[in-house]
């Protein structure tokens, strides 16, 4: 997946999740949930989101790597 | 019922509990007691929270003892000292003071878990002012309300914060009259919000002594809001009394030991997080974690560990969360530091207590309480046996009961004018009687709501439950329609008035439809109005309308459109029939269901 497509995709799962929250207003190092106002169950919805999407095995211990966009773009733009 | 029992073995870890036998401390126990634990104020001046939980430590062998270890969102680690606490917040006394702030006026707290939130909720103690902590993740609707209903005069949040979810709401807020903005306005290139003070810079400024008033025991402290089905939220007043059942119940329901390293994992926004994330581990003088940052399973496996965590209260979501992510993760931490965890919010499903013991090696005290009780009133203690599912049993000092209810819903009384006590095994409300400290004293500016709360002696707490023939309490759900979403109340009222903003809304109804994880989440239907289609981008534009408004906490994490809402004749939705419905369950009565043609 490019970055590009990982934005597109994260931009849609988050819609569903969190439709009023733009991923732009997310500044860089922020984290999601601290950015969007997102609680601890609308992060997790997200991360099930992604996973359900893109059909990756996304474990807890790996959310912390989901947490910020520039995070989330590496892990979606460097899984297989 | 019981399924199978846990027994307690003697192995408490090396640290024997403070209470070694139930029925023995429940024989011997009164509060009198358990008052003359506390110091009072110096000559007789009366009973103060906030010289309980940290003036006495600064002046005494403690002072030097670390009372808060604070961690960054973002990693970082910041010690406070019980001698800083009290420090830092008699700087903050006397901000209040030179802003004017008087004696029984709220002080509002919006703030993530930080030093300053305690300095805050401490400080506004000495002046004798009353503490409200509001939750971070409300969005401005919550908040407005609640300012506006508890008269809010003074509001420390955060830049962040403010303009978010406080300057679009500002001029509808005539009694606010400081707003304190704390950490981050110092930054370079920040200004000052207009009609903002910068709260470093007060406390910067302020001295660092101050010598709390004469207190009366029953004068208000802490203010918190819960929800009911119908209209507003309610204000709930404890007073500084409540500290006396705050240290009991942390020495008898959580085993604090004077070494503890302590995490209550709850937001100060809900009481949880008040009572005993500031006030019981302060007054027992140990060390509390604070953590600012939000549920992470491996930070907080990582909290556990490196701060060798002895005595954690959590909530069952959050167990679950962590059982979600599954043993192998917490075979990774040295969690061997841990002696009694304890959990509320909701009842904690075996799966959860067996869980806990297998892979924590601990078993999981659920106990039971509420806003109303400013306190833990059920539990299952350190030295009594739990059994898997059950609340426990109620505290020493506090009588509980159940009561029958007719089918109305509402509490059967005698013709001596006693309620009726339920028979063991059967169902009805769970009700205690008046007297323990924490006890809350009124609901603010609403005597007649309060009054309902109570009938033949008894404090109804509108929650189901039964009682075994060992008297282990069982909770069996909500006598109301309000919601219960992750250990936290949600009236739907305060959801479908923010719903039926929305344009396209004619009506809308909430309920709570059962969860795995959040035990109950909050689902909307609505009605629209003529001419609206309902769509997938109709939906979408409601949840984002709702949670703008309402936060994340509050706001339904379903939406569904429904043109025929089921309506008694005289107009109200029958929001219990839409949950039979939504459940499959059956309807019940009905005889006062309106049928349309």
């Amino acid at each position: 997946m490019t970055s590009d497509e990982a934005l597109v995709l994260m931009r849609s799962v988050l819609r569903q999740v969190a439709p009023e929250a733009d991923l732009d207003e997310v500044g860089e190092g922020e984290t999601l949930q601290e950015a969007l106002d997102l609680d601890s169950i609308d992060f997790l919805n997200f991360v099930i989101g992604l996973a359900e999407a893109t059909g990756l095995e996304m474990p807890e211990r790996d959310y912390d790597q989901l947490s910020t966009v520039a995070g989330c773009v590496h892990y979606l733009s460097t899984s297989h | 019922m019981q399924g199978n029992v846990i027994h307690k073995s003697g192995d408490y870890r090396g640290t024997n509990p403070n209470m070694v036998d139930y029925e023995v401390e429940r024989a011997s126990f009164t509060w009198e007691q358990a008052r003359r634990a506390l110091d009072g104020l110096p000559g007789g001046r009366g009973l103060n929270i906030a010289h309980e939980a940290v003036v006495r430590h600064a002046s005494g062998p403690r002072r030097d003892h670390v009372a808060l270890r604070c961690i960054g969102r973002h990693g970082g680690r910041l010690d406070v000292t019980f001698a800083e606490l009290d420090e830092r917040s008699s700087r903050f006394a006397n901000v209040l003071s030179a802003l004017g702030v008087q004696a029984g006026e709220r002080v509002f707290a919006l703030m993530p878990r930080t030093a300053d939130l305690y300095v805050v909720a401490l400080g506004t103690l000495k002046r004798r002012s009353v503490l409200c902590p509001l939750f971070s993740a409300f969005g401005p609707e919550p908040i407005r309300q609640r300012l506006e209903l508890g008269g809010g005069r003074v509001l420390i949040t955060t830049p962040t914060l403010y303009r978010h979810k406080v300057s679009g709401i500002r001029d509808r807020l005539a009694e606010l009259r400081h707003v304190l903005l704390a950490g981050g306005t110092a930054a370079p290139g920040a200004t000052q919000p207009e009609a903002t003070l910068d709260l470093e810079a007060l406390l910067g400024e302020a001295e660092g002594e101050y010598e709390i008033g004469p207190t009366d025991p029953e004068d208000m402290a802490l203010l918190h809001f819960t929800s009911g089905t119908t209209g507003t939220p309610k204000g709930a007043v404890h007073v500084h009394d409540a500290v006396i059942s705050h240290h009991a119940t942390g020495r008898i329901a959580l085993d604090l030991h004077p070494d503890d390293v302590f995490w209550c994992t709850a937001d100060p926004g809900w009481v949880t997080g008040t009572s005993y994330g500031i006030i019981s581990p302060l007054v027992h003088g140990v060390t509390a974690i604070v953590d600012e940052g939000d549920f992470d399973a491996k930070r907080w496996y990582e909290v556990l560990e490196r701060e060798a965590v002895t005595v954690w209260y959590t909530a069952p979501t959050a167990l679950r969360m962590l059982m979600q992510a599954g043993a192998s993760m917490a075979k990774d931490y040295d969690l061997s530091r841990l002696r009694f965890i304890a959990s509320v919010g909701e009842p904690l499903n075996p799966e959860v207590v067996v869980w806990g013991q297998e892979v924590l090696g601990l078993a999981i005290h659920d106990n039971w309480w509420q806003t109303e009780t400013g306190g833990i009133m059920v539990a299952n203690y350190a030295c009594m046996d739990i059994r898997p599912g059950s609340m426990g049993r109620p505290l020493p000092g506090v009588e509980a009961t159940v009561l029958v209810r007719d089918d109305q819903g509402k509490v059967v009384v005698g013709d001596n004018g006693a309620a009726v006590e339920a028979v063991v095994g059967q169902e009805g409300e769970l009700a205690l009687r008046p007297g323990w400290p924490s006890m809350f004293r009124g609901y603010l500016g609403n005597p007649e709501r309060y009054q309902s709360c109570f009938v033949g002696g008894w404090y109804l707490s509108g929650d189901l439950a039964r009682r075994d023939e060992d008297g282990y309490f069982w909770f069996i759900g909500r006598g109301d329609d309000v919601i219960k979403s992750a250990g936290h109340l949600i009236g739907p009222f305060e959801v479908e008035s923010a719903l039926m903003e929305h344009p396209a809304v004619a009506e809308a109804a909430v309920i709570g439809i059962p969860d795995p994880l959040l035990g109950e989440v909050v689902k909307a239907f609505v009605t629209l109005h003529a001419g609206y289609e309902s769509n997938e981008d109709l939906r979408l534009d409601l949840l984002g309308f709702a949670r703008k408004r309402l936060g994340a906490a509050v706001a339904p994490r379903e939406i569904a459109f429904d043109q025929h809402l089921p309506h008694t004749k005289s107009g109200k939705i029958m929001r219990r029939l839409l949950k039979a419905r939504e459940l499959g369950l059956p309807e019940g009565d009905t005889s006062t269901l309106e049928v349309r043609p």
